[in-house]
């Protein structure tokens, strides 16, 4: 199997990673889910058997590792006094207490969505992807793709005000 | 209730915002885990732009960028020995300080380790015996394929040196013709003019 060199997937990819992980896991985690998703890549990368859509690949990764960093989010203890701040949203996601200037940015909203929403919005409107992409990286169909966008985007509409 | 155009918008101008973020680091942990098979770098010299590759054992090739171009020299690498290829020129720290002194006349050997993978048989030998050649002198091609074994091998010693995977560093430039002529040289017989006047001492 002919492997371009990873460098020319970390040149034409490292960015869109870098940016899909700030809209789905926000900037106090999009560096280390960043670090495991390319490290994942590099490893598994030499037994990779074909070349096509290496984007789709590499944003395959990158979205289980925001699942993962989800994850081990809730099974961390949290503090008494934190809890009220990060109240649990349904599926047991946590919402983001960041906020941007002492604003609550939209893209917290996005977090806080169940993970396959979470991540069909992100690759939607940050990639302006279509659901055919979609549907490739998140290995659903298109209906599947087109549905998850549509009902992050029917719950975005009731909990965000500009 | 947001209606889902002006979402929509809000989502992309959002997803705009962080932009010029750094990369993180990947070079160091990627390391750390042995998942850097082939680190790379360029270096400028007096011939011209280089290529350096090294894998855990050592330096494994020199490309002349020019002659041959950096992105086919890269899949090469990635085919024969891992496509594990990364950027990374803090691993070749030393030997572009050992080839920088080189050029500047103050170095007449090089302590990097090499590593010899690309090479085998007839053709390992003949490079093993080039690098025996020492600093400011020259030998020929019908010694150094006696030394390699095959006396009467003069013509595939050329083409041995020529396939050099480490010119400079493995000396073929100092491989000449009996007779006195320059002969070839894996990145154009300028190249090989240039690398014996400064082990003559010349100023460049």
């Amino acid at each position: 199997m002919k492997l371009p060199p990873f460098q020319a997937l970390l040149d034409a990819h490292g960015r869109d990673v870098h940016r899909f992980l700030l809209a789905t896991v926000g900037p106090g985690a999009a560096d280390d889910c960043y670090q495991e998703t390319w490290l994942a890549a590099l490893r598994a990368y030499p037994r990779l058997r074909h070349a096509t859509n290496l984007r789709a690949w590499i944003l395959t990764i990158a979205h289980r590792k925001t699942i993962d960093h989800f994850r081990a989010r809730r099974r961390q203890p949290m503090p008494v006094e934190g809890f009220a701040e990060r109240a649990v949203l349904r599926d047991g996601a946590l919402a983001e207490a960041e906020t941007v200037n002492g604003r609550s940015d939209l893209w917290e909203h996005v977090r806080a969505l169940p993970p396959k929403q979470r991540t069909a919005v992100a690759l939607r409107y940050v990639f302006d992807a279509g659901y055919a992409d979609i549907a490739a990286t998140m290995d659903t169909t298109e209906e599947a793709a087109r549905r998850n966008v549509h009902e992050g985007l029917k719950r975005l509409r009731t909990e965000y005000t500009p | 209730m947001t209606d889902i155009e002006t979402l929509e918008r809000a989502l992309r101008a959002a997803a705009q915002a962080h932009d010029d973020a750094a990369l993180p680091d990947l070079i160091g942990p990627a390391d750390d885990r042995r998942l850097l098979d082939l680190a790379y770098a360029t270096l400028d010299s007096p011939v011209g732009t280089l290529l350096l590759a090294v894998t855990a054992r050592g330096l494994v090739r020199i490309a002349y960028l020019g002659p041959e171009d950096e992105q086919s020299v890269l899949d090469e690498l990635a085919t024969a020995i891992s496509p594990r290829v990364l950027a990374a020129p803090r691993k070749l720290d030393s030997p572009r300080r050992e080839l920088d002194e080189y050029f500047a006349g103050t170095r007449r050997r090089f302590e990097f380790p090499l590593d010899w993978r690309l090479t085998r048989g007839f053709g390992r030998r003949v490079l093993q015996a080039t690098a025996r050649i020492p600093y400011g002198t020259v030998s020929t091609y019908k010694q150094m394929a006696g030394e390699a074994g095959s006396p009467r091998g003069s013509r595939a010693a050329g083409n041995a040196l020529g396939a050099n995977p480490l010119p400079i560093v493995v000396p073929c430039h100092r491989v000449v013709h009996a007779d006195g002529g320059l002969g070839g040289y894996t990145g154009g017989v300028e190249r090989k003019k240039v690398l014996l006047a400064v082990e003559r001492g010349d100023r460049l």
